[in-house]
């Protein structure tokens, strides 16, 4: 692992630097995003986490099936397509995670009796992809103008064998772990909004592994903070 | 007059409840309700068990098949659960194919298997590459009153406790299976999830083992998978209202108590039926 910087292209891309090998703590990929891409969905984004790339797309308010309706509230729906193949098993927990933290930073009651739905197309996975799907629904949920109490952004933690914490792992580095730990962390006090984990791991791992992401989760609010205010700084 | 309160305005209905430090059905904020165990209810199955929690009813069968084995895992054999929630159980589900939470739930069960090493896989395995068993777990809820995760791992912990297979040696081209009853039940890690509904109404107050009502009235659920060596192999909270660390550890800390009970619980039923017999 070397020191590397670069500079922010017109899209909004952050790379970290990296001081030392630090034993307990690495640091996340190279990520960026871009939003408004397509041109009918009312909100679209797609975020990029080293190899992992998801192209997210959100239409909202919209009508909703009178099945579906609820009275007072609008009815949240994600989506989740895999790079191959029909949606299965795996999509729906995933699709649940989703959804149920997109309910919980939006403000659904202005909307009542409609829909909001969330659409994420996996275009290619190389791990933390629970995470990149949560980071590009919330810049896609932002960039369609939804009004929501917080934002959420998610980090992945694996657990080595040897005990090592890496966040952000790559596909391989995920084969490779004892556990797998994803979070959702929303803006406001940075607690934890989502939790979603494989493997065995002990009580003061999961304490550190929160406390890694909790840390990780500052450098994308700074990131969404600075693509909202580039973006909305062109336009006078 | 309170079952008309309770149906217009059933948040504050639990909300004064809550207030003084209790639930509607007279339960403390951190009790669970009387949960019951029955195995080897299913004589046609393998292993078999129905648990009870309060009203919730769960049943499991295990039915073991011969097969091959994965040739990613030519040494293992496998597992597969399978969740269903029928309409019978409640009138939220409807009839078709699975819907969300029951494929989510099968994923979970999927998942804590894995993580918890619940059995040994290459114990499965009769001959390398050419023959393994695999254990198709039936979750079927009858009676959905809440906290469907926890009956669901109690009661896959019991069937597969309960579970017999019998022996299988290869003959030379072909497979015998003899059919002397070997007990199998390598549980290597017990693992009991402790599930629990927080509810944030302004006051963030965290119930355990909620109800159907309390569940649909919460703003986020979370469940713990803990083993026998309180090392925790599920942390499941899918979304809703944030929750501080304090409050994970508490939940954390009951888990572990939970899981003293039931494998206590687990372990008297089995011994039952063992001097029964």
């Amino acid at each position: 692992m070397t020191l590397k910087s670069a500079s922010c292209a017109t899209r909004g891309l952050c790379l970290r630097t990296m001081t030392e090998l630090d034993q307990s703590c690495s640091v996340l990929r190279e990520y960026g995003s871009e939003q408004s891409l397509l041109s009918k969905p009312d909100g679209s984004s797609t975020f990029v986490q080293g190899d992992t790339s998801i192209l997210a797309g959100v239409y909202g308010p919209a009508e909703v099936k009178v099945s579906k309706e609820i009275y007072d509230r609008a009815t949240v729906e994600v989506l989740i397509q895999p790079k191959m193949g029909l949606p299965g098993v795996r999509e729906r927990t995933r699709e649940q995670c989703v959804r149920e933290t997109c309910k919980a930073a939006l403000l659904l009651t202005l909307h009542p009796r409609s829909s909001v739905t969330v659409i994420l197309q996996v275009i290619h996975d190389d791990g933390s992809l629970l995470s990149c799907c949560l980071n590009a629904a919330c810049m896609a949920l932002m960039d369609a103008g939804l009004p929501m109490s917080h934002l959420f952004c998610s980090v992945t933690c694996a657990i080595s064998k040897e005990g090592q914490i890496i966040i952000d792992p790559t596909a391989r580095q995920e084969k490779e772990c004892r556990a797998l730990l994803t979070f959702a962390i929303e803006s406001v006090e940075c607690n934890v909004l989502m939790s979603s984990t494989t493997g065995s791991f002990s009580v003061q791992e999961l304490q550190q592994c929160i406390a890694i992401s909790q840390k990780a989760s500052e450098q994308i609010f700074q990131f969404y903070r600075d693509s909202v205010k580039r973006r909305y700084s062109k336009i006078k | 007059m309170a079952a008309g309160f309770k149906t217009a305005e059933p948040l504050e209905y639990h909300r004064s409840f809550l207030k003084e430090n209790c639930r509607s059905d007279g339960r403390e904020l951190g009790e669970f309700r009387p949960t019951t165990l029955n195995i080897s209810s299913i004589s046609t199955a393998d292993g078999s068990a129905l648990v009870k929690i309060g009203n919730t009813t769960v049943i499991c069968g295990i039915k073991a098949e011969l097969t091959m084995p994965p040739s990613d895992a030519p040494n293992k054999g496998y597992m597969v659960p399978n969740v269903d929630l029928p309409p019978l159980c409640s009138s939220k589900f409807r009839p078709g194919p699975p819907g969300e939470q029951a494929q989510a739930a099968s994923q979970f069960i999927a998942d804590v298997i894995e993580s918890s090493d619940l059995i040994n896989m290459e114990e499965l395995c009769i001959e390398k590459s050419k023959l393994c068993w695999v254990l198709y777990c039936d979750i079927m809820c009858l009676d959905y009153d809440g906290n469907l995760l926890d009956a669901c791992i109690i009661v896959l912990l019991a069937a597969l406790k309960n579970a017999q297979l019998s022996e299988v040696t290869i003959n030379k081209e072909t497979d015998l299976a003899e059919v002397d009853i070997q007990k199998k039940k390598p549980l290597k890690i017990n693992r009991l999830p402790v599930e629990f509904c927080r509810n944030d109404k302004n006051d963030s107050i965290i119930i355990v083992d909620p109800t159907a009502e309390e569940e649909s009235l919460s703003t986020a659920l979370l469940t713990v998978v803990t083993d026998e060596e309180d090392r925790l192999c599920a942390v499941h909270k899918p979304g809703g209202t944030s929750l501080s660390g304090e409050k994970l550890q508490h939940c954390i800390n009951r888990a572990i108590t939970r899981n003293k009970e039931i494998s206590k619980l687990v372990g008297k039923v089995i011994e039952s039926t063992k001097t029964a017999k």
